[in-house]
């Protein structure tokens, strides 16, 4: 078994990582990342990326999907440690840039100290003053 | 460190929220319990907030309208670099140098206090077409580094750290220039602090560059 960690959370899913590859099954790349195999390639919603021309096999054989070749293939970042036990599927620059040269705040929902969870968003319609510091 | 300001302008459809950028919540607790804060304090063990907006340091912030729209891109959060005139031996800040950072703490906060009266009309309020200009956005190495910190957490939290630290190096080389990785991967003394030779090495390496970038903002100290 694999930790798997994305955009959707954290999992743990059977995966093969031979190759330097992480191989999922089609339920478990959907569920932890969206995206799915279809005759037009990976798709996401409405978004299909067509597979490189006769490199299917990197993508996707026996019924598995490579998500973190598909990954790099998007220039998006793929770690691996613990020996290939622990997986993380992030989101790419080119979201962060777009979503940043929007000016819309990225939204984000963390713990306070209680551990009850805040989101910016709820803040809508008022001027909100965002700050960082740490311990350190 | 906000609670005044908090206090005065809370009822100005103004608030204030806190990200601790600490992987360890019992790091932050004894400075948040301390600060006994009314306005939200958060803890971002994973610096998601870091790779969210592309923050290098603390402390930054970020203006944000009504609308959820940045009119003030991620920045210094009024303060100023006093770290580089630190005298080498004891590590003291030339009173001269504290005064300048006094004086940028003022003036940030009386900017934010204009920015509550005046809005949009605040002239510390970027045009869209400032802001942008002002946006430091992530390459893919940056979103590359964020990813193998925040992995390297979740193996640190399972107990894991020898596991973490290849992540984390990796995490370094591929975004040499964030100091929130770095500080938070180094070893910290006792009090708590990544203050240690390779702190001030990493700062010595600066040259002509800042630990912290003067703010663009009328009257700040340079």
């Amino acid at each position: 078994m694999v930790w798997l960690l994305s955009d959707t959370g954290v999992r743990e899913v059977a995966a093969s990582t031979e190759g330097g590859g992480l191989w999922l099954s089609p339920e478990d790349m959907a569920a932890a990342t969206g995206w799915e195999m279809k005759p037009e390639g990976l798709c996401q919603g409405e978004v299909c990326v067509p597979v490189p021309a006769g490199r299917t096999e990197e993508f996707a054989a026996g019924g598995k999907i490579n998500a973190a070749a598909f990954w790099r293939h998007m220039g998006w970042p793929v770690a691996h440690g613990d020996n290939g036990v622990a997986w993380l599927l992030g989101e790419g620059a080119d979201a962060r840039r777009s979503a940043l040269e929007s000016l819309d705040a990225p939204d984000f929902t963390l713990p306070d100290l209680a551990g009850v969870e805040h989101s910016l968003s709820a803040q809508r319609g008022k001027k909100v003053f965002l700050a960082t510091w740490a311990s350190w | 460190m906000w609670q005044t300001l908090f206090d005065e302008l809370k009822d100005q459809n103004f608030t204030i929220i806190t990200v601790a950028m600490d992987a360890d919540i019992e790091a932050a607790r004894p400075h948040i319990e301390a600060a006994s804060p009314d306005y939200i304090s958060l803890i971002d063990r994973d610096h998601r907030v870091a790779g969210l907006y592309n923050m290098v340091n603390v402390p930054e912030a970020v203006w944000i309208d009504e609308a959820g729209q940045i009119v003030r891109p991620p920045e210094i959060a009024g303060t100023y670099d006093t770290v580089k005139s630190r005298d080498k031996i004891t590590r003291e800040v030339p009173a001269e140098e504290q005064a300048k950072r006094d004086t940028a703490r003022q003036v940030y906060q009386d900017a934010i206090r204009d920015w509550v009266k005046n809005g949009a009309q605040s002239r510390h309020v970027f045009s869209p077409e400032e802001a942008k200009a002002r946006l430091n956005v992530p390459d893919e190495a940056v979103a590359a580094a964020h990813a193998n910190f925040q992995l390297g957490q979740f193996l640190l939290r399972q107990g894991k750290p020898a596991a973490a630290q290849p992540l984390f190096e990796e995490a370094r080389r591929l975004h040499p220039e964030s100091w929130t990785i770095w500080r938070e991967t180094e070893e910290k003394n006792e009090a708590g602090l990544a203050a240690g030779p390779g702190f001030w090495a990493r700062i010595d390496a600066l040259g002509e560059k800042k630990f912290y970038n003067t703010v663009d903002m009328e009257g700040m100290p340079g």
